[in-house]
């Protein structure tokens, strides 16, 4: 039944539809306006870490709960509402039909836009479920999917109405964008609610960290990068006005592509408590990636050859120019990062900070400049309101990713040095923490410098387009003639519905889309929930206490993983420093992990017993009173406020349910336990001169703190079966 | 070491469903043209809507 082209003598009679540019226009102010908060939300991050008094000794701005705003705001408004603006542009123009369903545009674009406007008040109030790039509580899950399967229908049914025979490779990239995302965000986000705003997550320690590097990995892969590669190859063909180097190419790399990024998601993980084998698939295929990588970034290069004196002339390939270096230097970069050697250095440190800024702000961001240069005065019907502005931008910009990247990678290589030194003694040459951050305290300033010329450039760009918008008129509408598929295509009449809807070739394409991805996941996932030898228990460790519980949430709330990892790796130093590796039997109780992606304090996996209960109250106080110099946030209100218990015995409950062995009927006497805990540490405070009541968030804190890592001791961490 | 095994036949299996899907999609046609598809998109022929267009 393959379709073939009617050469019939009759002319075809051409139908007439319109674009909608409106749609466009509206995602666009969007990603620029969410993209310069998430900036600006992010230069403040990156000036507490400098400055720890820019904390403002208030919850709602330590960076902890600042850093989630800042990833969720750039990832999800900035690129994905760049993103949809390009799609809602360039997808209808391929497929020569308008979006299926304007209403389904409109849906899509004012439920993206309340998720992100809940993610700015959510966040900061410290509702997070601590997993990395999937903060948001569970209604707000909800709701991500809804609008995100509303949106790849109304791509696929425009898919099924196109007035073309192929399908432009672009598309398919899109596709394959929301088929992915979903698949992942669904998996990932699988909890159990507790209450409105707080829930469980259904996966524990070991599982849970899988599933959420898993998804966080594909990200990266399918929220920040297929999307632009698509938006690549749709917009640096029409900016350069030549066709892509090689069509072919963009379709093996395109299969290829897909089908090798969802397995990476272990190299997050690599010498952590996660089974070997997962470890070695992590590496393996991000070595492979390479090469599919490399495959979109030379077809896009190679497609501006014998062009280049345009690249001079032109400011939108200026910006794509940099767009794909930047996206080449950051896929060469990822592979070498996934070695285990290499990552051995750079895990936990500033270096992967500085990896995934060379993509965000020099791919996703440069990438998406050029086009808005190129696309604002298309829909305004005139020329760019100033091309000085524009190349000031592109200079001002390229600084910025300059500024601050190498710092960075210099704070990430000097901090990793200074972990692992050892005297000729034996002994860590720096065995006080601090001191490997106070170090880094003039880098982290220059990196503050960098993100503020790349916002200025981002500034100048916003004055220019909006002056190139209020010099035009929004061609609302534009109007467009091609022949009906029908008309250049042969079908069969007789063929039944089911046809017509499943074994059409967008249809297709999508399935084929989604197994591709899936293959990786399930190859990964199902056996390290299946069999049982990848997380061997551990007879000595036990459920948390209900005082433990509510602290964990506190710890949890306050976004204490930013900063702080609990997962102690098996190396000479960190041993010497910590205390004994993390065994994965370890985290059987843990809803969610919280093993942290970054050091920028010391590992607290073993912190439980370490220091008195004492030093905890003084410390969260007031950081430096304990360590001199620390860049920690003060956090006063954990002594002042009092600990909401009632909602411990939902927790219990919800424990219960998801697996915990607490016995029967223990969620009615769990206050109790929880008071009795609590007064017990009220007293040893007491006896270290600090006066407080029992019903103070910081005394659950510091339960769960002190009871972190100890279990193992119990048991001299023998492994049963 | 058991997990090898299964990976090394996965591996296989899975190498073999993309040699089908390959030779699939050369024999229906998929890599007759892969060139047109590309130069197509350089074409719009659009005309601004006459209504939202200012009227000079």
């Amino acid at each position: 039944m393959r379709n073939v082209l009617n050469t019939g003598a009759a002319p075809v009679e051409l139908d007439e539809f319109q674009y909608d540019n409106k749609i466009v226009r509206d995602f666009a102010i969007a990603s620029v306006v969410f993209g310069l908060i998430g900036m600006l939300v992010g230069l403040l991050a990156a000036f507490q870490l400098a400055f720890p008094q820019l904390n403002f000794d208030l919850p709602f701005t330590t960076f902890g709960r600042i850093r989630p705003l800042h990833t969720n705001a750039v990832i999800f408004a900035f690129v994905g509402n760049g993103f949809f603006a390009a799609m809602y542009y360039s997808a209808p123009r391929v497929l020569k039909a308008p979006m299926w369903s304007p209403l389904l545009s409109k849906f899509h674009f004012w439920g993206w836009q309340l998720i992100i406007l809940g993610a700015a008040i959510t966040l900061p109030m410290g509702i997070t479920t601590s997993k990395e790039y999937a903060e948001l509580e569970w209604p707000f899950d909800i709701a991500i999917a809804v609008v995100w399967v509303a949106a790849l229908v109304n791509l696929v049914m425009t898919m099924l109405n196109r007035r073309v025979e192929h399908i432009y490779a672009a598309v398919w990239f899109y596709v394959a964008s929301f088929v992915a995302v979903a698949m992942l965000h669904v998996v990932n986000s699988v909890a159990l609610p507790v209450s409105f705003f707080k829930s469980y997550s259904w996966y524990a320690g070991v599982q849970d960290a899988l599933v959420q590097w898993w998804y966080g990995h594909n990200a990266v892969a399918f929220f920040l990068t297929t999307p632009y590669l698509g938006m690549m190859y749709y917009f640096l063909p029409k900016a350069a006005n030549r066709p892509i180097y090689s069509y072919r190419l963009s379709i093996v790399h395109f299969w290829a592509l897909i089908f090798l990024y969802i397995w990476a998601g272990p190299h997050h993980l690599l010498y952590n408590a996660l089974p070997d084998w997962a470890q070695t698939l992590g590496t393996v295929f991000s070595i492979m990636l390479l090469a599919p990588s490399w495959g979109g970034m030379i077809n896009g290069l190679f497609t501006l050859r014998g062009a280049w004196d345009k690249v001079r002339e032109d400011i939108v390939l200026k910006f794509m120019v940099v767009a794909i270096t930047a996206y080449g230097m950051a896929t060469f970069e990822g592979p070498m990062l996934s070695l285990k050697n290499v990552n051995a250095i750079s895990h936990f440190t500033d270096w992967t900070v500085a990896h995934v800024h060379v993509g965000a702000l020099g791919w996703n961001g440069f990438l998406l400049f050029g086009i808005l240069y190129w696309l604002l005065p298309r829909i305004y019907g005139r020329s760019l309101y100033s091309n000085k502005l524009a190349n000031f931008h592109f200079w001002i910009g390229t600084l910025g990713i300059l500024f601050y990247a190498v710092p960075m990678y210099w704070a990430g290589w000097i901090q990793s040095a200074m972990w692992k030194e050892f005297t000729q003694e034996g002994l860590l040459k720096y065995p006080n923490f601090l001191e490997t951050v106070t170090q880094l305290a003039p880098l982290y300033f220059l990196r503050g410098v960098g993100g503020t010329l790349y916002i200025i450039g981002f500034i100048v760009m916003i004055y220019n387009l909006l002056m190139t918008a209020l010099n035009g008129k929004l061609i609302a509408t534009e109007t467009a003639k091609a022949p009906a598929l029908s008309a250049i295509t042969h079908n069969d009449p007789q063929e039944h519905w089911h046809r017509r809807i499943f074994e059409r070739r967008p249809v297709f394409l999508t399935i084929m889309a989604l197994v591709a991805v899936a293959i990786g996941g399930l190859i990964e996932l199902v056996p390290t929930f299946m069999v049982d030898s990848n997380v061997p228990t551990i007879a000595s460790v036990q459920p948390y206490t209900p005082l433990e519980l509510q602290g964990r949430d506190i710890y949890v709330r306050e976004g204490c993983y930013v900063c702080h990892s609990q997962m102690v790796r098996p190396f000479r130093d960190e041993i010497e420093r910590y205390g004994e590796y993390s065994k994965a039997g370890e985290f059987v109780y843990d809803r969610p992990f919280q093993w942290g992606s970054k050091r920028t304090g010391p590992d607290l996996h073993r912190i439980g017993g370490k220091y008195p209960d004492s030093w905890h109250y003084n410390h969260m106080d007031d950081p430096a009173s304990m360590s001199p110099g620390s860049i920690m946030p003060k956090y006063p209100w954990l002594l002042e406020d009092e600990l909401d218990t009632t909602t411990t015995a939902a927790k219990i409950r919800a424990m219960q349910t998801l697996g915990v062995p607490y016995d029967e009927g223990f969620d009615q006497v769990a206050n109790k336990d929880l008071q009795k805990q609590a007064e017990k540490i009220t007293e040893s405070l007491k006896q270290s001169g600090i006066k407080t009541k029992s019903d103070k968030e910081i005394i659950a804190l510091i339960a769960y703190l002190q009871r972190l890592g100890t279990d193992i001791k119990a048991g001299q961490g023998v492994a049963v079966k | 070491m058991s997990a090898l095994f299964i990976l090394i036949g996965f591996s296989l299996l899975a190498a073999l469903g993309f040699l089908i899907a390959f030779v699939w999609s050369v024999r229906v046609g998929q890599y007759d043209d892969d060139y047109t598809p590309s130069v197509r998109i350089l074409f719009d022929d659009t005309t601004p809507d006459s209504k939202a267009a200012p009227k000079a």
